[in-house]
């Protein structure tokens, strides 16, 4: 329980702290709203104006407890360049692009776990050699490229999917997944490959251990061993990774999202930081912090489950 | 004949599925009456017509909002919301008659209160809202009776009915309380959904006054990465998408017709005039004499696009000089000469400062580094934000030398020569030249309209003469539009109108 609270103040002060830079960083940026609103129209009057009446020359802590304090109720703002409220705005696509993380992370699992496992097992077999080189060559391709590279094969040549032909989960369900499943492939084989890469090492370290002879020698086969003893302990920095891994790919689609066209918050964030739109990037940044530490959080009480040494 | 029975029976396999699809969409008249426009922006500004400042957001306005007037495709004021129009001899009032019949989207008829409201809005007259006034020049909004509003000037302007037709003097009805995110117009599209960042949807209205749009159901997509345009179109999530790079026409295939005309933008690497060395005429006039339009257009835009020589583009006809484009030729030893004069015998170092999000602009800057050295002008190019952009240099004109394009706001000389009085708010160069002042004064006061062309002509041939900027071009505009679709037209001015789109005739 103490842990549980322990972790529920971190989580608290690091949303402060991450939200605090953001009101910090836009203080030091040129520009602001005004000079985005009035656009060539500006002149150094009217972006004076435009400021007081928005209320920007206020100091900044002001308006930063301001914005804290209708935040912990819930109240995101309004948005200066839409004019409707940043909840309403956020509400629509946050769950896009938590869908998208979602199915990248099952993908990492899906494949990176087997294939792991299997490089393992047969270390010095063809295919091993084959997926170890292979593995080499998607590590170094960062996502948004993948996410070109199958726009055009698997988009164009293939004509597997439509690029650009996002459908809302609001019309289509299944048709919204179909189209997640090629970013999410993007976002997913890098990091599948390192994934695979560390779990194929971390099996082959613990099988040199004493406990493995020991298992050995009470008669297990090949398979018992490798599954009921070596793999628990080899999945603990796995889960390690892949808990820090869910936290990068929720930055991470916020990239492929553009390659894709995929409305998530992604371009939302980038374009509301162009536009000076202050309350969407505080909230969008607060929620993905808050997400990213939801995660960590978790993966911390998985190694609770998993590993009873740490219950200490 | 083999390639003849392939087609008919795709036709044949297309027909059954338009039919089986038919069948469950319900409404559909078939593919071509619903069209997918990719616009690089989203409308982040507002759905207010009186408070669109972005050119991305007004040319998508154009088709749900109208003025008063509006232009036609030609550059012509053409009625719109009025039916008619008299100015008075002095050009001091101008009085208007309400079309007949008219209704705006939601269905309700426009009266002259409606007229008076967003006239008085848009000039800032309402006393919440001054920020951007389309004209300070209104003294009084009258109405007459129902169906005739008078608009009275605190001084005459012959130019005045082309404010009107602008997007920032439309007409919105008086009784909606947020017009930043309802928009309710008198134009041919009205607006049905958005998503933030991701559309805008658009179907066309019923009770429109003109000729009625040819496609019912009209989706703007924000297309906001460039990579992906060219496979968009290739994929067939859009139809159509204005304003491509010839790279981009390149990688097109046959499904699509392009369109090519003019961006009516005025490209030059714009000089702070107060700033040393740009406040010499001669270290200006150097500039533009090392400076090779063949060049530029060759390497960066594939040969296309206009060289101008002054603050005005060939399709404004009627003040358009040509001759101002051989004011200075290249010529890399006058350009040495007029440095060695100025005393810059060894050349200097400059900064150019070009908006990051406008490639076109980063390429013409990157070719002028190199012409510039041959002079030994050591130009570094220093890419900015757009944000940064407007408030460093466009508002407060902390720069040196800045390469972007100009637009019109109103198909009139005076929108684009007026900012080059010493005293006018957005001279972001700081030029300043008496003589400038006095003809521009002279220009707008005459009443007499080839009079004012004569001085018009005039302010044009200053600017190239005191060599203002360095002018460069007014850009090749391609517009790609999938063959399934005709009708594409292009305004001297920054519009996409859709209404003018029609589904291809059979073939």
């Amino acid at each position: 329980m103490r842990f549980v609270l322990r972790k529920i103040a971190t989580m608290l002060i690091t949303v402060l702290l991450v939200s605090f830079f953001v009101f910090l960083a836009f203080q030091v940026i040129p520009g602001d709203p005004a000079t985005a609103m009035l656009g060539t129209n500006a002149t150094k009057e009217k972006v004076e104006a435009l400021r007081e009446q928005l209320g920007l020359n206020r100091p900044l802590m002001i308006r930063y407890f301001e914005w804290l304090f209708s935040f912990f109720f819930g109240d995101m703002g309004t948005s200066y360049s839409y004019g409707v409220s940043v909840r309403s705005m956020l509400a629509g696509k946050v769950p896009i692009t938590l869908s998208l993380t979602l199915i990248s992370f099952i993908l990492i699992i899906l494949i990176s776990i087997p294939l792991g496992i299997e490089t393992a097992e047969h270390e010095d077999g063809i295919v091993a050699g084959i997926i170890g080189g292979l593995n080499q060559v998607v590590m170094a391709i960062p996502p948004f490229f993948i996410g070109i590279l199958l726009t055009y094969f698997l988009g164009l040549v293939l004509q597997l999917f439509t690029p650009g032909g996002y459908v809302s989960y609001k019309t289509d369900f299944f048709g919204f997944l179909y189209y997640l499943l090629f970013p999410a492939i993007a976002i997913a084989l890098p990091k599948a490959a390192m994934n695979m890469k560390l779990l194929k090492s971390s099996v082959l370290k613990e099988a040199k251990l004493d406990y493995v002879r020991t298992a050995y020698s009470r008669g297990n086969s090949t398979k018992d061993v490798l599954y009921k003893h070596v793999l628990k302990n080899a999945l603990i920095p796995v889960i390690t990774f892949l808990g820090m891994t869910l936290a990068d790919i929720v930055a991470g689609s916020l990239i492929v999202e553009q390659v894709f066209s995929i409305p998530g918050i992604g371009r939302l964030l980038i374009t509301s930081i162009s536009n000076r739109d202050y309350p969407v990037v505080s909230a969008i940044i607060a929620i993905v912090a808050f997400i990213v530490i939801i995660i960590n959080f978790l993966v911390d009480i998985l190694y609770l489950i998993i590993d009873p040494r740490t219950r200490g | 004949m083999k390639k003849r029975i392939v087609s008919i029976l795709s036709v044949f396999v297309l027909a059954t599925l338009t039919i089986a699809l038919g069948g469950c969409s319900g409404d559909k008249t078939g593919g071509s009456s619903k069209i997918v426009v990719g616009i690089a922006q989203d409308l982040e500004d507002s759905l207010d017509p009186h408070k669109a400042v972005a050119a991305g957001t007004k040319e998508v306005l154009f088709n749900v909002y109208e003025g008063l007037l509006k232009p036609d495709p030609d550059g012509n004021l053409i009625p719109a919301v009025a039916e008619k129009y008299e100015a008075s001899e002095d050009g001091m009032s101008y009085t208007f008659t309400i079309r007949e019949g008219i209704k705006f989207h939601n269905g309700n008829p426009v009266t002259a209160e409606d007229v008076k409201y967003s006239i008085e809005k848009s000039a800032g007259m309402m006393g919440d809202d001054p920020l951007i006034s389309a004209f300070s020049l209104i003294k009084s909004v009258d109405i007459i009776d129902e169906s005739t509003v008078s608009i009275v000037l605190s001084e005459p302007n012959m130019e005045f009915p082309s404010y009107l037709a602008m997007t920032n003097s439309a007409i919105i009805p008086a009784d909606n309380e947020n017009p930043d995110t309802e928009a309710i117009g008198t134009g041919p599209y009205k607006i049905v959904s958005r998503s933030p960042q991701e559309n805008i949807i658009m179907e066309s209205f019923d009770d429109y006054w003109g000729d009625k749009a040819y496609i019912k159901d009209v989706t703007f997509k924000v297309e906001a990465n460039a990579d992906t345009i060219v496979m968009d179109l290739l994929g067939g999530s859009i139809d159509m998408f204005p304003r491509l790079t010839t790279t981009q026409v390149s990688q097109l295939n046959d499904n699509f017709e392009v369109y090519e005309g003019t961006m009516n933008l005025v490209q030059a690497l714009y000089l702070n005039n107060s700033v040393e060395p740009f406040n010499d005429i001669k270290v200006r006039q150097a500039l533009c004499y090392a400076t090779d339009i063949d060049n530029i257009l060759e390497l960066a835009f594939d040969g296309k696009g206009s060289p101008i020589g002054s603050s005005m583009f060939p399709s404004f006809g009627k003040y358009y000089m040509p001759e101002l484009n051989d004011v200075y030729t290249y010529d890399v030893d006058k350009a040495k000469e007029l440095l060695k004069e100025a005393g810059y015998e060894n050349g200097f170092d400059m900064k150019i400062t070009v908006p990051s999000n406008y490639q076109p602009h980063i390429d013409t800057a990157q070719v002028l580094v190199e012409q510039f050295k041959k002079i030994g002008v050591n130009a570094e190019i220093d890419l900015v934000e757009w944000n940064s952009w407007l408030s460093d240099v466009y508002t407060n004109r902390e720069f040196e030398s800045t390469v972007i394009g100009v637009d019109a706001s109103t198909m009139t000389a005076r929108a684009l020569l007026e900012r080059f009085r010493s005293d006018a708010d957005n001279n972001f160069i700081n030029f300043s030249d008496p003589r400038y002042d006095e003809i521009f004064d002279m220009a707008v006061s005459t009443t007499d309209d080839a009079e004012s062309t004569v001085y018009y002509k005039q302010l044009e041939t200053i600017l190239a003469e005191d060599a203002a900027n360095v002018y460069l071009q007014d850009m090749a505009e391609f517009v790609a539009l999938n063959k399934k679709f005709e009708g594409y037209t292009f305004y001297p001015m920054y519009i996409q109108d859709i209404s003018k789109i029609k589904p291809a005739a059979a073939q």
